[in-house]
């Protein structure tokens, strides 16, 4: 039974330094920006941040960056138009980066958390990312050995639990949580709304509870779609 | 040459005389777009990149039945969202609002990955900075030292799509063709890429090197003088 609070505090204060942490979103969609402000609260430092991105504007992972609490960033696609926080740090040296293809990203992670040692992924045969990696010809294709990602702790966004931890998403905010919610030994996750058992539909649930470890409800979250409509 | 047996070929059939129009300027992005569009297959899942590519999906067929991917998650990716409909949960890959189409489908990412490396997918438009006559792709990286790397999807879709569709200008601003022997910018794929739209001509690029398939303001001739890679009818 996972923890259920609405103390995202509390909640992200398992995070050590050192940590490998997964934050969950594709750009701002499904970054679970409360559980991040959260670990900035905390001060946690000397961080090792898996994300798609490396943060938008100042916010959200953006602003954890700028505190100076990430030393490494594992990422497929770090430059975009409002990462400037991201590109300072980068170009003084501050912050160490590893990309990632983005499928590989994913897939190592889902590796992870299916308990897979490792496996040959076709995506970048001859390519400088995988240059010095075991390569293998199968059935007359080219791969590559690539490695899992695991987390200490991963820190996603969902739309719905149920009191056993059960998830739904919401669109394309869906994107790396389920398979992040899988990868880490510690999941957070951020709902708008917990629900009890039984009532979300069981072919419905997207991550099994099993998977999660606490709940922290944030009723209209920042990025909240309706929140923001309703402010334009 | 990496074997792909699930692969469908697309390219047109050998034989395919060249079609020359010299009596006009060359293609625009529009007509390109409108090209690639018309080359898709109906019924193709097709993924379009970042960028120019992203306009193809304005010059698509009504009931051709091809179905947009778009790797942060979704099938049955519509227009571009506008007004109400924007939805900061619903975008694309460039993180542009988007629209649902009936039918959509939401999914993971290693999901969607597995669409592309598993050879779900038919057909991806990508951009491009170079392509070898071989079509290894090159598309992710200047090679330039101060540049941030930044991948993306950009070689999952290479490998994973059954067809990458190049479009991009023929030459550089400086004048030499990016449709090149090898690739000297880092290389993004082995030879992925089928076919290469441009502005000046569309090629088919492969084991057998490129063949021209078309030409715009320019005859196969004039093309060859300035181009360093041989061009096959």
């Amino acid at each position: 039974m996972p923890t259920i609070t609405s103390d995202a505090d509390e909640a992200v204060s398992v995070i050590t330094d050192g940590a490998t942490v997964l934050i969950g979103g594709f750009g701002t969609a499904g970054q679970p920006m409360e559980l991040i402000d959260a670990l900035r609260r905390h001060g946690a430092k000397d961080l090792t941040v898996v994300n798609n991105n490396a943060g938008n504007g100042d916010h959200g992972l953006a602003a954890l960056l700028k505190a100076g609490q990430v030393s490494k960033i594992i990422c497929s696609f770090p430059r975009q138009s409002d990462s400037w926080v991201f590109d300072e740090l980068y170009r003084s040296g501050k912050i160490e980066l590893e990309v990632v293809p983005q499928g590989n990203l994913a897939e190592r992670m889902r590796a992870a958390g299916a308990g897979i040692g490792a496996f040959f992924c076709p995506t970048g045969v001859g390519t400088p990312l995988t240059e010095g990696k075991e390569r293998r010809t199968i059935d007359g294709r080219d791969y590559v050995l690539e490695y899992p990602i695991s987390g200490d702790v991963a820190l996603i966004k969902a739309l719905r639990a149920d009191t056993l931890g059960n998830l739904v998403y919401r669109k394309t905010a869906r994107n790396f949580g389920p398979v992040m919610a899988t990868a880490a030994s510690h999941t957070v996750v951020q709902v708008s709304e917990v629900v009890e058992a039984g009532h979300i539909d069981p072919e419905v649930v997207v991550t099994p509870g099993i998977f999660i470890d606490t709940v922290v409800t944030v009723p209209t979250p920042v990025s909240n779609p309706e929140e923001k409509r309703a402010g334009q | 040459m990496t074997s792909r047996p699930t692969a469908t070929p697309t390219a047109p059939p050998t034989g395919t005389s060249l079609t020359e129009q010299v009596d006009r300027g060359p293609l625009s992005r529009e007509e390109i777009a409108r090209m690639v569009a018309s080359d898709i297959p109906d019924g193709s899942f097709v993924n379009l990149g970042i960028g120019q590519p992203t306009t193809v999906a304005d010059y698509l067929r009504p009931g051709s039945g091809i179905v947009l991917h778009t790797e942060n998650g979704m099938l049955g990716m519509g227009p571009e969202a506008r007004g109400d409909d924007i939805d900061p949960d619903l975008i694309n890959a460039g993180k542009i609002p988007v629209t649902e189409l009936p039918g959509a489908a939401y999914f993971h990412h290693a999901d969607s990955f597995a669409m592309m490396r598993g050879g779900h997918l038919d057909v991806c438009v990508l951009g491009a900075f170079q392509v070898s006559e071989r079509g290894d792709l090159a598309n992710w990286h200047t090679g330039s030292p101060d540049a941030i790397p930044a991948v993306g999807g950009a070689m999952d879709l290479a490998i994973g799509a059954k067809d990458v569709y190049v479009m991009m200008s023929l030459f550089t601003k400086g004048g030499e063709s990016k449709l090149v022997p090898e690739c000297t910018y880092p290389l993004t794929g082995l030879a992925c890429v089928s076919r290469v739209y441009t502005e000046y001509g569309v090629f088919a690029t492969g084991p057998d090197g490129v063949r021209v398939i078309s030409t715009y303001s320019i005859t196969a001739d004039q093309l060859q003088d300035r181009m360093p890679v041989e061009l096959h009818r």
